[in-house]
This record gives C-alpha cells, sequence and structure tokens, in this order.
C-alpha cells in the first residue's frame, strides 16, 4: 500500500462525498425548512440524469445538457411542490413517507414509460475528459476533480446564501419558528416552493454530472437516495454542516472500507474468500457507522432543531 | 403499577367496547375474512387451482401487514425495516429446508443441529431469532424518535439485505430455492387449498393476538405511549419497554408471515429483505388504514389483486399503484376501512 | 340403412378423431422472460429472436405466451404456476438471469412441465440438480470465463487482475476463468452487485502489477466500469465474456470499449448459411442487429420447432428423446448437448472494433477453445 494510492483513494471518498452533499444538502434543508421527509428526492436525481442525457443527446453539448437538467430537475421540484408536497407539511411523517414513496413509483415507471427501459448514456465533455499527473506519479480523472470543485463551490455558495441573503434569513427563521416568520409577512408558500426546488436542482446537478461517469437508468437514484439518508441522520437531520461532515464521512469510510478489509482480512484468511467476507462486511459497513452513531447521539453529529 | 391510574388509561378502551356487538366495521370484518375464506373453495370447484395461491398470497402479506400495524397503527412506531423479520422468517424457512433436502448439518458448534421440514418448528425458530433481532433493532432504535426511527429502522433492514446479497454459503443474491416444501404432521402441504388453510388460520390467530392485546392493559398503555407520552409517564409507565415489547410482537408476526410466504414462492431470497419490501407492507397496512384491526387484509386484497389485475394488463402497473397510493396518503386518509366502516372511533 | 347407418357413424368417429387429434397437436410454450427494469434489453432481444423463428416455420399451431418476470425471482415464479396452472402451457422457457432460473427450474420440470433454457445456465442445474426435462440451448454459465482464461493463457498473459460483483454468478465466473486459466492471478477484486462507482477499484488495478484485466460485469454495471477506466487513463488490456459487450452495451459505453476482446458462443460475422439468413432477416424484422441474446433465443425456438415436427410433448418419452438429438441448423454451426442436456460448443473470441457508422462493434476475431463442456456434468446423474 504506497502513500499515493492512498491518498488517491482518498480523493475518490471526498468525491463520493461531494456528490452525496449535494443529495443530501436538499434533503437536509427541506427538513429543516418544512419539517418533510421526501423519499422521492432520488428522483430529481434521476431527472436531472435523464434530461442531461436526452438533451445532450439531441444538441450534442453536454453543457446545454447540464443546464436543461438543473433546471428540469428544479422546474419538477417546484410542480411536484405544488401538486402534492404542501398538502404534507402538516401531516405526520408517515403519510410524508408514503406519499413521497407513491412519487417514486409514478417518476419511475413514468421514466420508464418516456424513455424506455434501455439505460441512456451521456460522454463526458471532451475538455473534462482525460486525467492529471498527481503527485505521486498516479493519474486521476479530471472530471471527477471537477466535481469535487462543484461540491465545494456549492457548499460556500449554500453557506454564503443562508448566512448573507434575505432568502438565507428567511430559512433560517423557517429553521427555528415556523409560525414566526408567517407573522412577519414572509409568504411562506412561496418560501417553501423556492427551498424544495432548489433541493431537487442541487439532486439534478449531481444527478447530471454523474450521468456521465454511469449509464443512466431508471432506478439510479434509489442507491444514492438511501446514501443520502445516511448521511444527513448522521449529521443531523436539519443541519447543513451535519450533512457536510456526514457526506464526507460516509464518502471516505465507504471508499476506504472497500479496498482496505479486504487487504485486512486476506492477513488471516485465502484470496478469494477475504475478498468475498471483506466485500460482504465492506457494503454494510456505513449502515454499521450509522447505527453507532445514533446509538450514542441519537439526533446525530450536529442536532438543528429539537 | 397503580390501579386508579390504569382505570384512568382504559378510558377510551372501554368506551369501545361499549359499542352494539355488530356494528358496521364488525360486519365488514366479517365479509372480508368470508370472502378471503370461501374464494379458494371457489376456485378449487371451478377447477382454477392458481387462484387459491393467490388467496394464500392474500393472507400472508395480510398477516405481514398485522404486524406492521401492531407497531405502525397501535404503536406509533413507524418501522421502515419490517422487510428484515419478514426476510430472516423466510430465510429460516429457506436454510431449514436446504438442510433437509441435503441432509447436511446447520450447526456443528456448540450442538449439532441437522436441517428440518417441520413447519411449527420452523415457525417456533422463526419466532424466537425474529425477537432476538427486534430486541437489538429495537433496544437501538427505540432510543430515536421521528424520523430518525424511520431511518435507522431503514438501516438495520439495509445492513441484513447487503449481508444476504453477499453471503455465498446460501444462495448469496441469487437467493435459495425450496424444492419440496416444508410438511406439517397429519397434513399434505403439497395441496394448495390445505397450504392456503394453514396460512388462513396463522392470519386469523395473528389478528386474534392483536385484538386480544390491544383489549389488554397492555394495549391501553401502547396506546397512550402513542398519544401522550408524558400523561403515560406520570401514571409511573415507562413507554420504553412497552415499545419494545410491542416491536418485537410486531416483528414475531411478520417473521411467520416471511416463513409462510418463503414456502408459498418455493423461494427465499434477498428480494424479501429490500427496502422496496419494507415500503410495500407499509402501503398495505395505509391501503387498509392504520390502526384498524382488519386494515392489513383489506390493503392486502386490495394490493394483491391490483398487483394480479393491473399487472395482466399494463407492464406499468406500478405507476398505477403510485397513483391510488398517493390519493390515498392525500383524500382518503382512513385508507379503505375508512371508506367502508367509516372512521375509526377512537382517534 | 345399414350401410348408411355404417357410413355415418365412420364419419362422426372421424370427424371426432380429427378433431381430437388437432387438439393433441396444438402446442402452448410460456415464456418468462425480463421485459422492464435494468436488463431488459436481454429479455426483448430472446423474445424477439423467438418469435422471428416461430413466425419463419409459418405453424399456426404453436402458441407463444409472453410474460415479463421483472427480474425479480418471487415474480417469476409465481409467473411460472400461473402458465402451467392456468393455462396448461407443454413447455417452458425465457429466462435470462441465473438467479430467476433456479427459482424456477427445479419445480416445473419436477411437475413433469419441459424447461429449454435460451440463457441462464447456474452451475447446480448442469451438475448435481440436473433432469431429464431440462435442456440449455444457450451455455452453462461458466463457459465463456473459462475460455477467456485458456485464451488468455494461450495468448502469454502472466500476471491477470480479476474483477467481478460478489455474489453467486461473479464467484463462479472468476472461479470458471481460474479453472482453465491455471495459473496465478495477481488480484481479485470484488465489488458490490449493482455499484456504479468504479474509482477506488480502478486506483487498485492500476496501483498492482497485473499486465491485462479480465472482468464480469453484466449490464449496466459494465457501462459504468468501462467509462470510468476510459476516464482514468490505466494502460492495460481489457478482456470479458460477452455479457458485458451485446451490441446494445457497447454502443452505449461509445469508444471506451474499443480494443477490449471478449468471449462469445456467437458472433454476427460467424460464417454459416444458417447465421447469415438469421442476421439478415433479424435486421428486417426488427432494424437492429441480433445480440447473442437474441441468437440464443432464435436456436431455442428451432430446437423445439424440429423436436415438434417428430413428436409431442405430451408423450415425454419421445419428445425428450428427439430433443436430446438436437437435429436443427443453429446458428453457431454446429451443436450438440452433452450428457447433462448443455452444449458441448466452440467458444470464438471478439474484438470491440469501430464499425462502419462510427459506432463500436464486434468483430469475430478467432477461436478461444474448441468443444468445450462444464464441468459439472460429472456431477449429474440423470
Amino acid at each position: 500500500m504506497t502513500l499515493s494510492l492512498l491518498f488517491e483513494q482518498l480523493l475518490n471518498g471526498l468525491q463520493l462525498g461531494t456528490m452525496l452533499f449535494l443529495m443530501a444538502s436538499g434533503l437536509t434543508l427541506v427538513f429543516g425548512v418544512m419539517g418533510l421527509i421526501n423519499l422521492a428526492h432520488g428522483s430529481f436525481y434521476m431527472v436531472g440524469a435523464f434530461v442531461t442525457a436526452w438533451t445532450a443527446g439531441m444538441t450534442g453539448s453536454f453543457w446545454v445538457g447540464l443546464v436543461a437538467g438543473v433546471l428540469a430537475a428544479a422546474a419538477t421540484g417546484a410542480v411536484v411542490e405544488f401538486l402534492v408536497i404542501r398538502r404534507l407539511y402538516r401531516r405526520d411523517h408517515l403519510d410524508q413517507v408514503l406519499a413521497t414513496f407513491a412519487l417514486i413509483l409514478i417518476f419511475s415507471e413514468g421514466t420508464r414509460w418516456l424513455f424506455g427501459s434501455s439505460p441512456l448514456w451521456l460522454n463526458v465533455p471532451e475538455v473534462l475528459s482525460g486525467s492529471v499527473a498527481l503527485p505521486g506519479g498516479s493519474r486521476y480523472p479530471v472530471f471527477r476533480l471537477v466535481i469535487i470543485g462543484v461540491g465545494v463551490l456549492v457548499a460556500v455558495g449554500l453557506f454564503l446564501l443562508i448566512s448573507r441573503t434575505r432568502l438565507g434569513m428567511r430559512i433560517r427563521a423557517g429553521e427555528s419558528d415556523r409560525e414566526m416568520i408567517g407573522a412577519l409577512g414572509v409568504d411562506i408558500a412561496k418560501l417553501y416552493t423556492v427551498v424544495f426546488a432548489l433541493g431537487a436542482g442541487l439532486a439534478g446537478l449531481a444527478g447530471s454530472m454523474i450521468g456521465a461517469l454511469q449509464s443512466v437508468q431508471v432506478g439510479m437514484g434509489e442507491p444514492v437516495l438511501i446514501l443520502a439518508f445516511v448521511v444527513i441522520v448522521i449529521g443531523g437531520i436539519g443541519s447543513i454542516k451535519g450533512a457536510l461532515v456526514g457526506a464526507l464521512l460516509v464518502g471516505v469510510v465507504d471508499t476506504l472500507g472497500r479496498i482496505f478489509l479486504p487487504s485486512l482480512f486476506k492477513l488471516f484468511m485465502t484470496t478469494a474468500d477475504a475478498s468475498g467476507v471483506g466485500a460482504a462486511i465492506a457494503s454494510m459497513l456505513i449502515y454499521v457507522l450509522m447505527a453507532l452513531i445514533l446509538a450514542f447521539r441519537p439526533k446525530g453529529l450536529f442536532a438543528a432543531n429539537d | 403499577m397503580p390501579e386508579p391510574a390504569m382505570g384512568a388509561l382504559a378510558g377510551p378502551v372501554s368506551l369501545s367496547s361499549a359499542r352494539p356487538w355488530l356494528n358496521r366495521e364488525r360486519l365488514i370484518n366479517g365479509l372480508l375474512l368470508m370472502a378471503l375464506f370461501a374464494s379458494p373453495f371457489i376456485a378449487q370447484a371451478v377447477g382454477e387451482t392458481y387462484y387459491i395461491n393467490l388467496a394464500s398470497r392474500i393472507a400472508i402479506v395480510a398477516m405481514a401487514a398485522v404486524g406492521l400495524n401492531l407497531a405502525i397503527g397501535y404503536g406509533g412506531m413507524i418501522s421502515f425495516g419490517h422487510a428484515a423479520f419478514f426476510g430472516l422468517g423466510g430465510y429460516v424457512a429457506g436454510i431449514s429446508a436446504f438442510h433437509a433436502f441435503d441432509m447436511s448439518l446447520l450447526l456443528s458448534w456448540p450442538i449439532t443441529l441437522g436441517g428440518s421440514d417441520f413447519m411449527p418448528g420452523i415457525w417456533l425458530a422463526a419466532m424466537v431469532l425474529c425477537a432476538l433481532l427486534a430486541l437489538v433493532i429495537g433496544a437501538i432504535s427505540l432510543r430515536t424518535s421521528g424520523v430518525y426511527f424511520i431511518m435507522i429502522t431503514l438501516a438495520f433492514a439495509q445492513m441484513l439485505y447487503y449481508f444476504a446479497v453477499s453471503w455465498p454459503s446460501y444462495g448469496g443474491d441469487d437467493g435459495l430455492p425450496i424444492y419440496l416444501r416444508n410438511q406439517f404432521p397429519g397434513l399434505n402441504t403439497n395441496d394448495p387449498l390445505t397450504y392456503f388453510l394453514i396460512c388462513f388460520v396463522a392470519l386469523g390467530l395473528s389478528l386474534a393476538l392483536c385484538a386480544r392485546l390491544m383489549r389488554s392493559r397492555f394495549g391501553a398503555a401502547l396506546t397512550m405511549a402513542r398519544l401522550n407520552e408524558t400523561r403515560l409517564a406520570t401514571a409511573g409507565i415507562s413507554p420504553f419497554p412497552i415499545r419494545l415489547v410491542a416491536f418485537v410482537l410486531s416483528a414475531v408476526i411478520t417473521g411467520v408471515a416471511g416463513a409462510l410466504f418463503a414456502d408459498l414462492n418455493g423461494f427465499v431470497g434477498p428480494s424479501m429483505l429490500s427496502w422496496h419490501r419494507s415500503g410495500e407492507i407499509m402501503v398495505i397496512v395505509i391501503l387498509g388504514g392504520v390502526g384498524r384491526l382488519y386494515g392489513p387484509v383489506a390493503g392486502a386484497i386490495l394490493f394483491v389483486l391490483m398487483e394480479t389485475l393491473l399487472g395482466g394488463v399494463t407492464e406499468y402497473w406500478m405507476l398505477f399503484l403510485g397513483l391510488v397510493l398517493l390519493g390515498v396518503v392525500l383524500f382518503a386518509r382512513g385508507g379503505l376501512m375508512g371508506l367502508l366502516a367509516g372512521r375509526a372511533r377512537h382517534e | 340403412m345399414k350401410t348408411l347407418n355404417t357410413l355415418g357413424l365412420g364419419l362422426l368417429l372421424s370427424s371426432s378423431l380429427v378433431s381430437l387429434q388437432a387438439q393433441a397437436e396444438d402446442v402452448k410454450i410460456g415464456m418468462i422472460t425480463t421485459l422492464s427494469g435494468g436488463g431488459s434489453h436481454l429479455g426483448v432481444d430472446t423474445r424477439d429472436g423467438f418469435l422471428l423463428a416461430v413466425e419463419q416455420a409459418g405453424r399456426d399451431d404453436v402458441e407463444v405466451l409472453v410474460k415479463d418476470d421483472a427480474q425479480k425471482p418471487d415474480v417469476a415464479k409465481s409467473l411460472a404456476d400461473e402458465f402451467m396452472q392456468r393455462d396448461n402451457v407443454d413447455l417452458l422457457t425465457g429466462i435470462i438471469f441465473s438467479n430467476l432460473a433456479m427459482a424456477v427450474v427445479p419445480g416445473t420440470v419436477r411437475q413433469g412441465t419441459f424447461y429449454i433454457s435460451p440463457n441462464a445456465g447456474p452451475s447446480d442445474l448442469a451438475g448435481r440438480m440436473c433432469h431429464e426435462n431440462y435442456f440449455n440451448v444457450a451455455y452453462q454459465n461458466d463457459n465463456l470465463h473459462g475460455a477467456m482464461g485458456a485464451y488468455m493463457k494461450e495468448q502469454g498473459f502472466e500476471r491477470p487482475i480479476l474483477l467481478a460483483p460478489n455474489y453467486p454468478a461473479g464467484t463462479d465466473a472468476l472461479a470458471g476463468f481460474k479453472h482453465l486459466y491455471e495459473n496465478e492471478v495477481v488480484d481479485e477484486i470484488y465489488t458490490q452487485l449493482g455499484q456504479t462507482d468504479y474509482a477506488a477499484e480502478i486506483a487498485q488495478i492500476r496501483s498492482s502489477d497485473a499486465d491485462s484485466l479480465f472482468f464480469f460485469l453484466p449490464g449496466g454495471m459494465g457501462i459504468s466500469f468501462m467509462k470510468q477506466w476510459e476516464g482514468s487513463s490505466v494502460d492495460m488490456p481489457v478482456f470479458g465474456a460477452a455479457f458485458s459487450f451485446d451490441e446494445t452495451l457497447i454502443k452505449a459505453v461509445g469508444s471506451a470499449a474499443i480494443g477490449a476482446k471478449n468471449t462469445s458462443s456467437w458472433a454476427y460475422d460467424l460464417d454459416n448459411e444458417t447465421n447469415r439468413a438469421f442476421v439478415e432477416s433479424y435486421r428486417e424484422a426488427y432494424d437492429r442487429m441480433p445480440t447473442l441474446y437474441a441468437a440464443q433465443g432464435f436456436d431455442t425456438a428451432n430446437l423445439i420447432l424440429a423436436a415438434l415436427d417428430k413428436a409431442h410433448p405430451s408423450d415425454q418419452e419421445a419428445f425428450r428423446e428427439v430433443l436430446r438429438e438436437a437435429d436443427f441448423d443453429s446458428v453457431r454451426g454446429e451443436f450438440r448437448f452433452g450428457s447433462n442436456h448443455h452444449p458441448i460448443q466452440d467458444i470464438y473470441v471478439r474484438e470491440v472494433v469501430e464499425g462502419d457508422d462510427g459506432q463500436p462493434t464486434n468483430r469475430l476475431v478467432g477461436l478461444a477453445i474448441e468443444d468445450i463442456q462444464d464441468v459439472y456434468a460429472a456431477d449429474c446423474n440423470m
């Protein structure tokens, strides 16, 4: 195990983490402001990826596709909020879970109906393909570095948005006292739609970028959604800071676990056995992490509002 | 436990027992059970054995939902991980049958244990294992509440799911076929009608258990833990053990349903543990009506019929399931039982 | 009067005989295959190939009922029950994925229905759980992996690194490869099933001192992996089995697939008359290139149709015997069954090249291994 490999794997963990942050920040924002648990968040990720792949295929430009994908995801979010989600704010979590579970079914089957069952494909834009040299002699794909960069930009942007702008002030007010902002004359309905669309747009952004690395297919949002939930639960639901820390923690633990657990087991097992057992335990690792954290801190690492 | 406090707690419950013996809900309940009971005999009479298995399927998923309803409806514990128990029950049946078929040993240490195709033994093992698992999951999860509880139960189920997918001994992701259905002494379980009767009796017993439980002091305390935890605490009862026991019982019922399901399909695999399965069981509870004793039966009938009828017409039946579910959650909050029998009295 | 009566009776008898015979000769085939979800193009191709053969045979006494299993074992199992109990089909076919086959086949054949597999060939069904009513027209799953092991050994690769998802088909694939490669491999990496990001594994492969990569990542996993592999600029020859390189998948992967070699029991440019006619008629009927799955669907239907010419499935003994003969024109050229009803066949090597339209496509480059038979046949007591 060389140092440069360790460094490269840390970068991989970081890249997974920033992608998860894009998903988790919207999820946690929606929970923090509106008190809503949204299982359909992964569908916006899928919408972003599909629209990007489709538009890029039609126009031949990844960038047009990316913009279209993010806008489509945000617009879908706004429409869904207007039609369905706003009826759920006053309901209990059970109703929210079920209604948004229903939305997953509708989005998945609807997408299959529109685009068919075969995966779509989307290529990394020419400018960002290829790789750069890392210290230590290894190489790293440019596009993955760009994803990390975008994640950092979004994190900084969200921080500025929430701490410096009027919208951010309202979001903070909404997190601490929902009745209060209504009394202050803020149009809550509009605020909620904007926040929900913002979260959906971020999920769409994640989907658009990841779509270029993977196959774009129905159901692609579900594994990511579950990881994003793990992230916000670890971080403390409602906390952007928690989402950032949780995302990086999950990204790094998952990546390093996948690589180093099998190597660890090889010390006292045959190669084939160690690979199998190591992979099995690695796949459970982040859930174990989450259970451990919740067992000691039932509200996550950075509980926002109790 | 101080007596007077218990009397106060029993208040809302005694109100319901003062209702006339045959009210609309009981009538609907009876009709639902009769319809489920009669349909396989009709199918047998006209020679459509396929529909007998469909009725068995309804009875089994209804039973799984009865278990979940105990946690969600009566206990207010929104478990998004009941597939863990459903799947564990299924794997108990599958693994036991696998070793019985293979004549190999299930355990060689600390005791030697072979496989078995003896159904009551399998059910007992499923109950014990599910109870132990639920005890662990419950003890950790019940320290949290709200969204955290939903998510941590989901996380435990996912853990089990990934374990089953990657553990090679019992098929991993491929699952484990049950080549010979497990046996019940004196009965021919391979006969579809006999197997339906076994499932139907199991469903009946789980319904009776729930009804009995909710009429008891324990049920009253569980209801109070859901409605007003502080009031329960002032009565000197800690809500945690009450909830934990209810969670364990709920898991046990769902687990036995899982064992029956595996035998019905002749197959058990990680799909029985997936979070979609947890969602499906939850959907059945809601479609039928949360916290209604016979809600899961109504929900299971509706769900399985939709799956079979819509699934035969269109590949995209899940889209319509989603729309129906959304409609029920948004506009018909009592579910099917709410529509048929009116809103629940003591809500 | 008497003669008239006799004549009338004779007519009555003969007409009822005719109708009885017609009823007995009608054949119902139940096809359970994957038409929705990530793996659906495999099922669609198998179905289309199968139906093309039935249509070309022009027989109206053969009815094919098709149902979608959504790649779920429990759905497949209940569809099989439905076909056997409600529709009384004479034989079943169609399943793509091995885990679904393991759920359906043992129960089906034990109940006395024939099952003819157009794709899935799990080791248990070839070995200890083989059955006289089960036939596999495609391959035992290990065939293609083993053939690649033999090919890479012959080509002089000394330090291959192996990659597969951690599930039974994945571990079987690597075991099959190693069985015929026979030498030590550098490492075996197992990924989570359905994994979409392979950055960590690619870094690990890069840092190893392997001289070649053999991987088994079917469906969408293969697309993701190949795209990320290209982005990582690792310079190492890539080998796999046809499962990751069908025409649909390599078009999705794009230029990243070019240069990869894969083993297959069939290639569209395989030079025999049946195959040329098949490729042409398939392209005409469906306006796309046939895949291995389409070819297997086509072969499966032709095997069944050829057997139906000589016997009816209700006469189990006779029908089984004619199936064993496998007297039909296969698109793979020569075709015969081994003792466990699995094919003994040649496996070819294809290379992904840029086609005339600029899109990647497979080109036949040679023979990987001749007359391969699975190792499980020895465990089969039939």
